[in-house]
């Protein structure tokens, strides 16, 4: 169809016109990230290393917050610039779906371990899409004020929900995903029932329900610079966010913040490599993703930053932080201390009923 | 200068001046009276004070020091829609969103006067300035000189008893402008008004006025009707700006019964009648009208000064002929005849001796 | 023109007719002038008309079910969606052909994404069976209907069949449904459940936030291009570039600047609170709510109102309240009566810009809105970048560009466009 082409280039141009010049660029590849800490640890763990081995030059481009719209946009207009996209586990699984992502087959593309197990069992489970090489788990969990929570600082999650023992705003993510789940658990719902539950409309109403008791409490955050923020503005006592922006806040900032882990909610980020790129780039793009998501890569992007690498392999070599000199292990999520109570994300169940749980979340938000 | 205060007086300067920055008069102790029904115009180059006076009067300005009374009464307290004066501005100033005929109502209905009063008060305004049929309209629908007629009518309808006229003419083509001229006057004198007229265009002024009010440098210069005004200027500077004058420089020697002897800066003398010089070796200024400028000796009074005089150039007119003359070392000195069947017409090149009544020539400041 | 003597065309010196003549000697004219503004035309028609003319296309376009699913789209033809059963074996073989050939193209994923929008679960199923369907013998792997439902439960709810149905002409109309709070039921359109529907009310609060936005841009605008139309033109420049300095910071450092002023431990409530004017434990809720947004958007498009109203403002000569006032109004009326009615079109100007601006804002709103604060279009941003339901998006973007020629129509009627001074 004539029109749809040309009308698609049309709209997609203003989408990715500033990255049009990058195209095909001989050793130059553009890698797309979210910018700032986690961006700058990737450089340090990955790119700076593999520009050196291999003289080719690495572009950052800060826009995995819009990757998803920004790649359709590029697959309408046959034109993909970018050749590693870091995304989470969710996006990577919609970009898969919408065939805009090139899947991968561990046993051949990634490294094995040093021991020799295979990427497919280093990796495990948290393979979680045929197009999805992880790199880190991180959470969401709670952060909270260490001085507005008198002598008892939260132990559980539930505490978002008890206004009589912490009084105050909270701030959680505008989206329904683990906030319902929170919800639920601390309605006496089963942590295994959880997801049989949401498929109900009941369940669903059960959830909303619970976070109504709140409403009225809660700062709705869309960017997870904001909790910390908030957090040292004494605007809310206690929040949701990445585990990572906690740990700068806290270890960095010396923020009278304390972190919260029951029911943190595991997810995954990683790479993906666009469909459509050219054999040369898509070679490039491998042997970058083959470098750069072996064991040692990994373990080395947790000198940086508190996410854990996501071999099985990497956590024994997780060392200390690169500036700080503290020992990086206590603050990762998959510590077993942290992760004695544990959420895990349904991402199958998520992919499904993400778009409908989401009108109900807003036309719940509305009212 | 001015005339001294009379008890008939309506409008009233005393000692008026007037500074925007603090360090320069732009009015300089201006006195002022002038009785009802007067047509008075305020003459003068531009920046001569004389708009800066028209504003004090309305009160869009205040007086910085002196007094300003309208019919005995102190108006500098007195906000400008309290002081029921009609005013003309120089673009008219018709409002572009209304009709002309809610321009006429608006300066009564902000005084509150009913619908039915209001419309046969606009009617007769209208009729009055002949444009009884233009209500509907609105203000850039008519030409600069309908919009000029709406703006007099505007500022009569509310029958106020003092109209202040700010360049009312000044945007009008000539023709336009010199009919326009007649109907306001005649229309002032018809309704009884008392006007104080804007212009730095001196026939308007001398046509229109019953008395004359010449600004320059932030001062009267002179007040006086427009005959004597051109007949008697009583400085170089009224004898300069009204009409076309001739001018000659030189030193007093003497006064005596009323007449001045002056020489000329070639050494020449002649004799003047003395206006602004006191005694002798005073600096003048010597001022005559080209028209009273005579060439036939026949014409000329016995023992007068007489003085040479080269034919530089002679202009045909029709009705009179203009001769422009070297005399005493000025090659401008211009002198109008009338065209008879007895008057020699010069040429270029030709030599003459010319001459004047010592009344006709006046020894003005130097 | 002609001579009325004359009969037939008036005719040019060299003997075409004068026409003709005249036509060829302004053509090379209007090509010059084309070629002149042709980079202006393209870039317009690239950037502007295709985009919304995409916009619109996509809101009802439905193609890639038909176009991947045309055995099953046919089969589904003669099966009663009423009737409360799945249907029966021709579809699921239709079906499982279709798939096989999808799940080659690895298209099968895409279909799924689509129907999920109308019903939750689809995606999975799709994803899940074209895993399966590859390795499939279509001829001789039959029946299907057991295989189908063994790899997905779904398949055997007649619901999933009925939206795949209600779903499979190339145009469709349930982004717009959707859009408008409905959805298509077995009986054609009918409302979502109350639980769901959120666009309408986004929709009328898009329009009441952006009309009172409006009204205090006016309120704030008119004395400042007052003042800046009445001063000396220097010292209005200087004051002119205060007005403008917040175009020159980014537009998410002002909002973020506001999040400081007006959160409750902010610079406001800090200073209410230490005046006595508000208690501490009763501090003032300026942000993450509808007040948040009106604030910050006031502020962030002030100068869209400042400008138009100060150029007309510029324009009104002041010898006109002078008139007014020497014909007897007072500084009020004369104000109310002469110089309002005059700025008019200033006004005019910049509430069009103010309001259509505000109307497609969803930054500042997303940052400070709260949950009640927020606009359509961060919805329409939510499903371009987020939900990728573009289609929906497409929808709810006509919508509102209806909306917005709608008023400007109703503008138009009542104040008039030509009443509108830009400049």
């Amino acid at each position: 169809m004539k029109l749809k082409t040309l009308t698609a280039l049309a709209a997609t141009t203003a989408l990715v016109a500033p990255m049009a010049m990058a195209a095909d660029m001989a050793d130059e590849m553009t890698i797309v990230s979210w910018g700032g800490a986690y961006s700058a640890s990737q450089k340090n763990a990955y790119h700076d290393p593999y520009s050196a081995n291999t003289g080719v030059k690495i572009i950052n481009d800060e826009s995995s917050a819009e990757a998803v719209a920004k790649l359709r946009a590029m697959n309408e207009a046959g034109n993909v610039t970018w050749d590693v996209v870091d995304v989470v586990a969710a996006d990577a699984m919609r970009l898969c779906d919408e065939g805009l992502a090139m899947e991968i087959d561990p046993d051949t593309q990634l490294a094995a371990a040093p021991d020799g197990t295979s990427a497919a069992d280093d990796f495990g489970d948290l393979l979680v899409s045929e197009c999805f090489i992880p790199q880190i788990v991180y959470s969401t969990t709670f952060g909270y004020r260490t001085d507005m929570v008198g002598d008892t600082p939260p132990e559980s999650v539930c505490a978002i929900f008890d206004l009589d023992a912490y009084p105050g705003k909270r701030s959680l993510q505008k989206r329904p995903i683990d906030n319902v789940e929170w919800a639920l658990y601390c309605d006496g719902v089963a942590k295994e029932d959880i997801y049989d539950t949401l498929s109900t409309p009941e369940g669903v109403d059960q959830a909303l329900a619970k976070l109504d008791t709140i409403k009225d409490n809660v700062v709705w955050w869309t960017a997870g610079a904001e909790t910390p923020q908030l957090l040292a503005d004494g605007e809310v006592v206690m929040g949701s966010t990445y585990n990572g922006r906690l740990f700068s806040a806290i270890a960095e900032q010396n923020q009278p913040i304390g972190m919260l882990w029951d029911m943190q909610s595991f997810d995954l980020d990683g790479w993906i490599i666009p469909a459509g790129l050219s054999e040369e780039r898509k070679a490039r793009a491998l042997d970058y993703i083959m470098f750069a998501t072996d064991t040692q890569r990994l373990a080395d992007q947790a000198k940086y930053i508190s996410y854990g690498p996501a071999r099985k392999s990497s956590a024994p070599l997780v060392g200390k932080h690169a500036e700080l000199g503290i020992d990086m292990a206590p603050h990762m999520p998959t510590d077993p201390a942290n992760a004695g109570n544990v959420h895990i994300y349904d991402y199958e169940w998520w992919a499904d009923n993400r778009d409908d749980l989401d009108a109900k979340f807003q036309a719940w938000l509305a009212k | 200068m001015a005339d001294g205060a009379n008890s008939a007086a309506f409008v009233e300067f005393e000692r008026v001046q007037k500074s925007y920055d603090g360090e320069n008069l732009v009015v300089k102790d201006l006195n002022l009276s002038m009785p009802k029904g007067e047509f008075l115009t305020m003459l003068g180059p531009s920046g001569s004070g004389k708009t800066t006076c028209l504003m004090m009067l309305a009160g869009f300005e205040t007086a910085t020091h002196g007094d300003i009374r309208l019919g005995g009464t102190s108006i500098n307290n007195i906000p400008p829609h309290k002081r029921g004066i009609g005013m003309v501005f120089q673009n008219y100033a018709l409002f572009p969103h209304m009709t002309i005929a809610e321009n006429l109502s608006f300066p009564l209905e902000v005084r509150k006067m009913g619908k039915s009063t209001r419309e046969e008060k606009v009617q007769r305004a209208l009729d009055m300035v002949e444009m009884g049929a233009f209500g509907g309209r609105r203000p850039s629908q008519l030409s600069g000189g309908q919009q000029q007629r709406i703006a007099l009518a505007r500022a009569l309808v509310f029958e106020p008893e003092l109209v202040l006229m700010d360049e009312p003419l000044g945007a009008l083509d000539k023709q336009l402008r010199e009919k326009m001229q007649f109907e306001i006057t005649h229309l002032a004198h018809r309704l009884g008004i008392t006007v104080v007229y804007v212009t730095h265009d001196q026939t308007e002024a001398l046509t229109m006025s019953d008395r004359v009010a010449v600004f320059d440098d932030g001062r009267i210069q002179q007040l006086a009707p427009p005959d004597k005004l051109y007949e008697e200027p009583q400085n170089s500077f009224v004898a300069q700006f009204i009409g076309e004058n001739n001018t000659l420089e030189g030193t007093v020697k003497e006064i005596k019964d009323g007449i001045a002897l002056v020489q000329l800066d070639d050494g020449e003398l002649i004799d003047c009648k003395p206006v602004n010089v006191s005694q002798p070796g005073e600096r003048t200024r010597v001022s005559i009208r080209p028209e009273r400028v005579e060439y036939n000796k026949g014409r000329l009074q016995e023992g007068a000064h007489t003085l040479k005089a080269e034919v530089l150039e002679f202009i045909y007119m029709g009705d009179i002929f203009r001769t422009r003359l070297r005399v005493a070392g000025n090659d401008e000195f211009i002198i109008k005849t009338r065209n008879a069947p007895d008057v020699e017409r010069l040429v270029p090149g030709q030599q003459i001796e010319i001459g004047w009544l010592p009344e006709d020539c006046r020894a003005l400041d130097a | 023109m002609s001579d009325t003597t004359q009969t037939g065309p008036v005719l040019a010196a060299d003997g075409t007719p004068l026409k003709r003549s005249l036509a060829r000697a302004l053509r090379m004219q209007k090509i010059r002038a084309l070629m002149l503004i042709a980079p202006l035309l393209l870039f317009v028609l690239l950037t502007f008309i295709l985009p919304i003319a995409d916009m619109l296309f996509r809101s009802v376009e439905n193609s890639i079910v038909p176009d991947n699913l045309p055995r099953t789209v046919v089969a589904l033809q003669d099966w009663d969606a009423n009737s409360g059963e799945i249907p029966d074996e021709a579809v699921f073989t239709a079906l499982a052909a279709d798939l096989k050939i999808a799940a080659e193209a690895k298209i099968h994923t895409r279909i799924g994404s689509r129907l999920n929008y109308e019903k939750p679960g689809i995606s999975s199923l799709f994803r899940k069976a074209g895993r399966r369907v590859k390795k499939w013998d279509i001829e001789a792997d039959g029946p299907f209907t057991e295989q189908f439902i063994k790899i997905g439960k779904g398949w055997g709810d007649p619901e999933v069949w009925r939206t795949i149905k209600t779903y499979s002409g190339t145009y469709t109309n349930g982004y717009f449904l959707n859009a408008a709070d409905m959805q298509k039921g077995p009986d054609g359109a009918e409302w979502r459940p109350e639980n769901e529907q959120i666009y309408f009310t986004l929709f009328k609060r898009t329009m009441f936030m952006s009309l009172v936005i409006t009204v205090s841009c006016i309120v704030l605008a008119y004395p400042v291009a007052w003042i800046l139309a009445n001063l000396p033109a220097r010292t209005a420049n200087l004051l002119m570039i205060l007005v403008l300095l917040p175009f020159w910071t980014s537009l998410l450092v002002r909002t973020s600047a506001w999040k400081v002023m007006l959160q409750q431990q902010g610079v406001i409530n800090e200073v209410l609170v230490w005046l006595g004017l508000v208690a501490d434990d009763s501090r003032l809720q300026l942000i993450n709510n509808q007040t948040g947004t009106i604030i910050a958007m006031t502020h962030i498009l002030l100068p869209f109102m400042i400008l138009p109203m100060y150029s007309v403002m510029q324009t009104i000569n002041p010898t006109y309240l002078r008139a007014a006032k020497s014909l007897g109004a007072t500084n009020w009326t004369a104000f109310w009566w002469v110089y309002i009615p005059q700025s008019v079109p200033g006004i005019g100007a910049g509430s069009i810009l103010v309001f259509i601006l505000s109307i497609g804002y969803y930054i500042t709103p997303e940052l400070v809105g709260g949950t009640k604060g927020v606009f359509i279009s961060n919805r329409i941003a939510f499903h371009i970048s987020t939900s990728l339901n573009w289609g929906l998006a497409a929808a709810l973007g006509t919508i509102l560009l209806a909306v917005v020629l709608l008023l400007y129509w109703a503008y138009d009627k009542i104040v008039g466009i030509d009443n509108v001074k830009l400049g």
